[in-house]
Formats: C-alpha cells, sequence, structure tokens
C-alpha cells in the first residue's frame, strides 16, 4: 500500500478527515521550505501539497502565482524541489508528499528521469494541472510503474462520463475543485459541493480532497463533513506571504492548528 | 505526399498541438469544439462569414506586383498580399469575426481577448462593438505602454483594456490572464484567441478562419502572372497569418512556403523570438505541446522582437509539425533587418507595413535576389504600420 492509502486507512479508521495544505516550494525562500514542512506536520498536516514553481501558473490565482514568482527569483527548479522532497524524508518516513505543477518543467527533465528520480526522493504523488487524463497516459503509466500516484482534478464542470474515465486512471486521491474559476477564488458553495461529491462517491472508492476555495475553519470545517480531505492553498500562501522570515513558522502553524480543530470539531 | 489531413480528433498535429488544461476548462472546450465542428460547414454560417468579410472588412484583398521593389532587389517579382488594406489594418479581423459569429450561436454575450500588439485586441474590439457584445482585453503591461495608441482605440470602440501586472508583462502573461477570466466566466464568456496556439480547437479554428488568405491568393496569382508563386512567405510569431497564407497551398508541393520569425538581437544573442529556427526544445505552453523558449528546468523565458506581434516564446503547433515533416521552411531576421526592409517599403511603394510584416519583406530581400527575374514570390502583407510609427520613430532618435 502507498503511503497515500495508509494514510487514508489509518484516519478512516480514526474517523477523522484529512487536512492537506499546499504551499509552493522555495516560498518565501528556498532555505524555509523542508523546515515549513516539518512545521506543517507537527501542527496538524497529514499530507502536504508541494508546489513547483512554473513561469507561467495558467490555473493559479494571484496569489499562487505570487508565490511561484518569489521562489523563481531564487531559481528554485524541479530538480531542487526533489531534493528539498529527499531532506524531508530523511526525518518524516511517513507523511505522504504530492507535487503539484505543470506539465513543462517535467518534459524539460524528461518524463521517465523525473519520474525515477520522485521515486528515489520520496514523493507519493503527482499532480499535473495541465496534463488531463487524455494527455499523459504515458506518464501516468511511467508513475504508477513506480507506484507513485497520478492525482487528478475534478471540476464542477465536469460531464459524468468525464468522471468515470477520470477516477479509472487515479490513484491515491482524486481532487475535485471547488468552484468555477483559478486557485483562490471566491468562497465556494458547500451545498452544490456536497451534491457534486456525492456524484463522485457513487462512481469511485477513491477517497475524494476538495480544495481551491477554502478560505478559513468554518469552510474547512463544512467541506470535511462532506469530503475525505481538505485542500489549503492559496489561504497558506497568503499566512506566509504576510509573514517575515522570522514569524513565518509560528503564523503557519497558528493557521494549521485552527483548521485542524475546526475539521475535527465535526 | 498524401493530402494533407490535420489535426486528429483530438487536435494533434503529429507530436504537437493538443488539449494541455486544467480539468476547469475542458468541458468549455469540448462545448467549443462541438459548436465548432457543427457550424464549419454550416452553408447559413459561412454566407454570415463572408458576407461580413466582404462588406465589414473589405475583402477580398488584393495582390499588389511591388514591381519598383522587385525592380531593387533585382531578381524575383514580389507579389503583396494586401491584408493591410483590412479594416482595422491587418489580418486579424478575419479570425475575430468568425470567432464572434460563433460566440452569438452560443449565446455568450461576453467576449475576452489577449492581445500583444494591441492589433488582435482592437480587431476583437471592434467585431464586439459591432455585434453588440461586451468585450475585456487582456494586454500585458509593458505592452499598454509600447502600444498608447492602440489601447486608446479599443477603448473608443467600448472594450475595458485591463493591464496585466504578472510576470514578463507581455503577450504570454495576457494570455494566462485571460485563460483565468475565462475559466472563472465559463457560462457567460466566449474567449476569442488571436492566433494559431492555444488548445484545440483554438489552432485548427484560427488557421480555418484566417485560411481565406490563402484561398483567395490561389484564385489571384493565376489571374496576375498564370500560375502560382515559387514561393510564399509569411512572418511567424504565433503563426496565424501565416498559417492563413500557408493552409490552402499545403497541397501544392511545387510551391514553397516560407516562415520568418524574429530573430531579434541576433540568434546568437539567445534574445529573440524564434523557437522554430533555434530548435528550441518541445513543451507545454497555453494548452498546446510545441517548440518553446524556455531554459533548462523548463520555465518559459522572456523573448525578445522589435515586433510586439512576434514576441511569443511558443509558435502555433501546426507550424511545429509543418517543420518537421519539411512542408515549410523556417528562418528568422533581426530588427535590424526588419527596420531596413520597413523603411524600404514605404521609400518604394508607398506602403508602410507593420513591422511584423517587415520580417516577412526583410526575408524576401534576401532570397529574390538569389532568384531569375522570372520567378514569383508573393508575400503576406499582413498589417499596416501605423501602430507602428512610434517604435520607428523612436530607433531613428525622434520624437513625435
Amino acid at each position: 500500500m502507498s503511503r497515500i492509502q495508509t494514510t487514508f486507512a489509518e484516519l478512516k479508521r480514526q474517523n477523522k478527515k484529512a487536512l492537506i495544505p499546499y504551499i509552493t516550494a522555495g516560498d518565501p525562500h528556498p532555505k524555509h521550505t523542508v523546515n515549513l514542512l516539518h512545521t506543517l506536520v507537527e501542527s496538524g498536516a497529514d499530507m502536504i501539497e508541494l508546489g513547483v514553481p512554473f513561469s507561467d501558473p495558467m490555473a493559479d490565482g494571484p496569489v499562487i502565482q505570487r508565490a511561484s514568482e518569489r521562489a523563481l527569483a531564487h531559481h528554485v527548479s524541479l530538480s531542487k524541489v526533489l531534493e528539498m522532497v529527499k531532506e524531508f524524508r530523511q526525518t518524516d518516513a511517513s507523511t505522504p508528499i504530492v507535487l503539484m505543477g505543470y506539465a513543462n518543467p517535467v518534459e524539460a527533465m524528461g518524463m521517465e528521469k523525473f519520474v525515477q528520480r520522485a521515486k528515489e526522493a520520496g514523493v507519493d504523488g503527482v499532480l499535473t494541472v495541465d496534463y488531463p487524463p487524455e494527455e499523459c497516459k504515458e506518464f501516468v503509466a511511467l508513475l504508477q510503474s513506480q507506484e507513485i500516484d497520478p492525482i487528478f482534478l475534478l471540476s464542477p464542470t465536469t460531464e459524468p462520463a468525464r468522471v468515470d474515465i477520470i477516477v479509472n486512471q487515479a490513484s491515491g486521491f482524486v481532487y475535485y475543485v471547488s468552484l468555477k474559476g483559478v486557485t483562490g477564488a471566491k468562497n465556494l458553495d458547500i451545498v452544490e459541493v456536497a451534491a457534486r461529491v456525492k456524484d463522485i462517491r457513487d462512481k469511485t472508492d477513491i477517497p475524494i480532497g476538495v480544495g481551491f476555495g477554502v478560505r478559513d475553519a468554518a469552510t474547512a470545517k463544512a467541506v470535511a463533513e462532506i469530503a475525505d480531505a481538505v485542500v489549503v492553498g492559496s489561504r497558506m500562501v497568503q499566512a506566509i506571504e504576510q509573514s517575515t522570515e522570522a514569524n513565518v513558522a509560528t503564523n503557519v502553524a497558528a493557521l494549521m492548528t485552527e483548521l485542524r480543530s475546526a475539521i475535527d470539531s465535526n | 505526399m498524401q493530402v494533407y489531413d490535420m489535426p486528429d480528433a483530438g487536435g494533434h498535429f503529429g507530436p504537437y498541438g493538443g488539449v494541455f488544461v486544467a480539468e476547469t476548462l475542458i468541458e468549455a472546450l469540448d462545448e467549443l469544439r462541438g459548436m465548432y465542428e457543427r457550424y464549419r460547414n454550416d452553408p447559413e454560417f459561412l454566407a454570415e462569414f463572408e458576407h461580413d468579410l466582404k462588406y465589414f472588412v473589405g475583402r477580398p484583398s488584393p495582390v499588389y506586383h511591388a514591381k519598383r521593389l522587385s525592380e531593387h532587389f533585382g531578381g524575383a517579382q514580389i507579389y503583396l498580399k494586401r491584408e493591410d488594406l483590412n479594416h482595422t489594418g491587418a489580418h486579424k479581423v478575419n479570425n475575430c469575426i468568425g470567432q464572434a459569429l460563433l460566440a452569438k450561436r452560443m449565446g455568450k454575450p461576453r467576449i475576452i481577448a489577449e492581445t500583444g500588439a494591441g492589433q488582435h485586441g482592437v480587431a476583437t474590439a471592434t467585431v464586439a462593438a459591432r455585434m453588440g457584445l461586451e468585450c475585456v482585453v487582456y494586454m500585458g503591461s509593458e505592452d499598454v505602454k509600447r502600444q498608447a495608441p492602440n489601447v486608446y482605440r479599443m477603448k473608443l470602440l467600448g472594450a475595458t483594456v485591463v493591464p496585466v501586472e504578472s510576470g514578463s508583462k507581455t503577450l504570454k502573461d495576457a494570455l494566462n490572464e485571460a485563460m483565468r477570466d475565462w475559466v472563472t466566466n465559463i457560462e457567460n464568456t466566449f474567449y476569442i484567441i488571436g492566433t494559431v496556439a492555444g488548445p484545440h480547437p483554438y489552432p485548427m479554428m484560427v488557421r480555418d478562419f484566417q485560411s481565406i488568405i490563402g484561398r483567395e491568393a490561389r484564385q489571384q496569382m493565376p489571374e496576375l502572372v498564370g500560375r502560382q508563386p515559387d514561393a510564399v512567405i509569411a512572418c511567424v510569431g504565433g503563426g496565424s497569418n501565416a498559417m492563413g497564407i500557408f493552409y490552402p497551398y499545403i497541397n501544392d508541393k511545387d510551391v514553397r512556403l516560407i516562415g520568418v520569425e524574429a530573430a531579434g538581437f541576433g540568434m546568437e544573442t539567445g534574445k529573440h523570438a524564434a523557437p522554430l529556427t533555434a530548435n528550441s526544445p518541445v513543451g507545454v505552453l497555453h494548452g498546446n505541446r510545441t517548440y518553446l523558449m524556455q531554459d533548462a528546468d523548463g520555465q518559459i523565458i522572456e523573448t525578445h522582437s522589435i515586433s510586439a506581434g512576434l514576441d511569443y516564446p511558443g509558435v502555433g503547433p501546426e507550424h511545429a509539425w509543418l517543420k518537421d515533416i519539411h512542408r515549410a521552411e523556417y528562418v528568422a531576421v533581426t530588427d535590424d533587418e526588419a527596420m531596413h526592409a520597413f523603411h524600404t517599403l514605404c521609400r518604394m511603394e508607398g506602403i508602410i507595413p507593420a513591422l511584423e510584416s517587415s520580417h516577412a519583406l526583410a526575408y524576401a530581400a534576401k532570397l529574390a535576389p538569389t532568384m531569375s527575374k522570372d520567378k514569383v514570390l508573393l508575400i503576406n502583407l499582413s498589417g499596416r504600420g501605423d501602430k507602428d510609427i512610434n517604435t520607428v520613430a523612436k530607433l531613428s532618435g525622434i520624437e513625435l
């Protein structure tokens, strides 16, 4: 069983929901990233989505785009991100890491080389935002050959027939985008999200994570009631952006603690 | 060669093209593809398209024998396909009309577009005004500064121009921002992409709408010279004017197709916008796979061209394919060469060309003298240069 599957199985046994924070690797500075990963785990993360900076993050809103720009100012490449994961793994053997990014850095490194290096570094899942299932069959096969979970997005506009196709290719978990828009957009509509999550649940046993509009403890709590995992991205990155180097870890931990207790209060 | 039949059903031109977008955009693209398939051969739709091209744009655009220029080059005869004479001053409007007609049929009251030099923005704003559609144009804040007259034109036409401050603040960032708007406002918004890039069906659809250029030329050339030209030359940024004139000629094996990219400060400096000529690595950007200017880590790099319309790190996927199968040749000319050609056409023929089109002219200046006087070169004069006079004056040390 993969680390992601183990994590979800354990949470289910404890009757808990997963909290998955997102940060961009190298933001605010590459020297902080590994420490921040540990901070996230210590303050309640069950799994972490680590963003790979890209010059043209088309699906992201301004908050995550700025994080990408801050990281790229320090030349944080995919290769460096993998080194960060490797370093994190030396002292954390259990928390799953999902890389979230765009296709071009992967293709520039070469798919096979990337998958091999990701495996060596201890990456558990890969979400490539601009690889819809039709365009990444070879990549998915490579990931699965190394037991890395390919994570796919489902959106409010994804047709039912297409949901079938996607959940059949996905493993680990699927990521339901809770609103029409980019990351960090307006608040989500929990009633609509609940209905859509139920539709997906009818088709698959894979855990369902929900993200793209989780802005505060109240939303996190509401999402935790209907999904298996709550993904918090832009709000987390915002906390980093609004911090100084001295208090970034404290602020991230405080936000995590708040989200964790909201989710666990269900 | 077999009869050319690209792209495949998934929008692939060999290994290029495709649909590389987040799941949030898939349904919108499926809807667009379905509607385009429904209307692309619909007689009523095509009749309306052709009507607008004739009475609103002023088509067909003439093919003009540039005799003094031909004499000056001292070789092949130069013929210019006069897209600069279109309403709004460039080829861009052909595609905007096609897509806006589609938007109306899809019941979308709001149009968005990205623009670099501002030509596509102006053409979109023009067509939106005429059809009574709301129009929002995304433009890199650098380009907003460089192309102030076009920004004002768009505003006169009732469009909202949104300066984009992210990334390199140029065309590629405007495209990112337009995509973000689209994914957020999918229900009421139609995104008019201005070039033969983006996710399927855009490269095919824009090519189809622009191929009126080549279809007219294929009729006009035999009337003028009794045969088709020996070569067709067009500038390539994203590549829509080139695809428009190349496409109807693809099965005419004897006609050389030559795309001219922007070599900027020179290919050897790395400061250019010529991914095909440079043999840049293949990658994924803006929804399609193509040759891309990028660093070793796969980050898209800033490009340079004197011409904002060519200043783009990628290129339409069909051009990538035509390069690989050797059906089209791709070369590049520098800023200086394009400027020289700009001035030459002004003085020799009384035509002020766009800086984009000046790149095609600059390559003709090199090629024509190597050919005999009975050879024929057809150049797509994709736009007029009024928009560029500030840039040109500044380079000549003149403040207007």
